[in-house]
């Protein structure tokens, strides 16, 4: 069974079309890398992948439910780790396993003990206590991956999730994955900049612009395929050197006025 | 019913655990009860009304209560700004039961900054008639505050960012308070104030708590009550709605 079913998605915001008629298939078990330059479709895919946007046309499935409408179902299936945090930082971090925990009714017993589980596996189960907003990047990250895996999802969305980390949290943040993916089959599907994770972990790599998949297979098919000695020269020589400009956000403005006014 | 419950917890944690807010927040309740209390309190006395410390505190409860749920509603573009929406958002939990968590969150740790306005209004002289009815005041202090953060959820719904914010207090929550009757009388007033108080649900809140501490009510026990039960019930539809709508 294919754990990620997509049909024909199209996402139009007015006249501007985010993604195109995209069609791919992740099989149970695999990790997926979707890669593209930025604004080629890929947080929009992940939104709608995860019910946070509707398509305006096409279909999607997940674990063989439909996301338009049975979106419970769908929304009980994934755990996801978001571009940025998305924790609270007034919660300590054992409360925000909690509040997780009570949100996908996990039951009251065996919440406690896996929460002690998913907090050990990322190490900080000796900082539960401690309120989110004292913890590093890094552990903001940990934090959310143990938060993702509490429900025992059975696909886990990683969207950028090394963004910003030191290569040692990176590596080992792939280590945790990498074993979920192997002890318990968990289908992993990713966003990534960084080519030589994707290259190293990814079984499957889809390459995205413009809204649609310009290339799909393993590291070394891409190789091949435009006759390059890296995943990094293949997706340029796919995608081109062109530096893509996002427009920016309200939340990275504010973000900047944080910083700024933290400064003084 | 767990979910609620821990929806309704986080919010008073965040509340407990941010003690700059609650002190901050007690600065101009305070300076009103100084300034207009005080200030203003011969003048009344001596045009007829009477102990005017004794009519403003039920205001300066009100306008505490208000300025907090409306907040409390607003913070919804906080959480989606640093993210922890979208964590609500992908859950199994339908947008409504969010929604009402948050509310009811929210409308508690109002209604407590009331009564923590109310314990301070009694060192600036607050003579209040009968302690018989303080459940129906702190009942009034409720629907103020859960009315307020209804409407706090439902502006923060339309707003993408913290922009708009300063446009909403001095263009709504302030005339809000202004014009409500919390710091003067209704009776005997220019046509259009007058029309202006009548509209005002917050007018019906403050009079309720007054009526309840002091014993003069303007529009009548059961008007009050009435009235904002009613606009709650308005309120709480159109912030559901409009919650229901937010896109990240």
């Amino acid at each position: 069974m294919n754990s990620i079913d997509v049909r024909h998605l199209t996402k139009t915001f007015g006249s501007f079309s985010a993604v195109k008629d995209l069609s791919f298939l992740v099989p149970q078990g695999e990790i997926f890398a979707f890669l593209g330059p930025n604004g080629a479709g890929k947080s929009t895919t992940i939104k709608i992948l995860t019910t946070l946007l509707s398509p305006t046309s096409g279909e999607v499935f997940i674990e063989g439910k439909s996301s338009v409408t049975q979106q419970n179902e769908v929304r009980k299936s994934f755990g996801i780790v978001f571009q940025d945090p998305s924790l609270d930082d007034e919660l300590t971090a054992y409360e925000n396993m909690e509040l997780h925990g009570v949100l996908y009714r996990v039951p009251p017993v065996i919440r406690m003990g896996r929460i002690e589980e998913m907090l050990r596996f990322v190490e900080l189960w000796d900082r539960r206590d401690e309120l989110v907003k004292h913890f590093s990047g890094g552990m903001k990250r940990r934090l959310e991956i143990a938060r993702g895996l509490l429900h025992h999802p059975k696909i886990l969305f990683l969207d950028e999730p090394t963004l910003g980390l030191d290569p040692q949290t990176r590596s080992h943040m792939w280590q945790y994955i990498v074993a979920l993916n192997k002890q318990e089959g968990m289908t992993i599907f990713f966003t990534t900049h960084y080519m030589e994770e994707a290259s190293k972990i990814a079984h499957t790599i889809a390459i995205v612009d413009h809204g649609t998949i310009i290339a799909q297979g393993s590291a070394h098919d891409l190789q091949v395929k435009t006759g390059t000695a890296s995943l990094e020269e293949a997706f340029l020589a796919l995608t081109g050197d062109a530096i893509r400009d996002e427009d920016a956000t309200s939340t990275d403005q504010m973000r900047m006025n944080m910083r700024i006014r933290g400064r003084k | 019913m767990s979910i609620l419950y821990q929806l309704w917890l986080r919010q008073l944690k965040r509340y407990v655990r941010s003690r700059a807010r609650i002190i901050g927040s007690l600065g101009q309740p305070i300076l009103f009860l100084v300034a207009l209390g005080f200030g203003f309190g011969p003048v009344f006395q001596k045009a007829g009304g009477g102990d005017y410390l004794s009519f403003l505190a039920p205001g300066v409860i009100g306008m505490a209560i208000l300025f907090s749920a409306v907040f409390s509603g607003i913070e919804i573009i906080w959480d989606r700004q640093f993210g922890f929406l979208k964590e609500m958002l992908v859950a199994p939990v339908s947008r409504i039961q969010i929604m009402f968590g948050r509310t009811l969150g929210g409308a508690t740790v109002a209604t407590i900054q009331g009564l923590i306005v109310f314990g301070l209004t009694f060192l600036f002289g607050f003579h209040v008639i009968s302690f018989a009815f303080l459940p129906l005041a702190i009942l009034f202090m409720f629907l103020i505050a859960l009315l307020f953060t209804a409407l706090g959820t439902a502006i923060a719904s339309m707003l993408d960012d913290m922009q708009g914010f300063q446009l909403i207090i001095n263009f709504l929550v302030m005339p809000l308070f202004f014009l409500s009757g919390a710091l003067f009388p209704l009776q005997g007033l220019p046509a259009v104030i007058n029309d202006i108080a009548t509209i005002d649900p917050l007018s019906y809140g403050i009079d309720g708590v007054r009526g309840a501490l002091t014993g003069a009510f303007h529009f009548g026990l059961g008007t009050d009550v009435g009235v904002l039960l009613v606009v709650t019930a308005v309120f709480i539809g159109i912030g559901s709605y409009l919650f229901s709508k937010v896109q990240i």
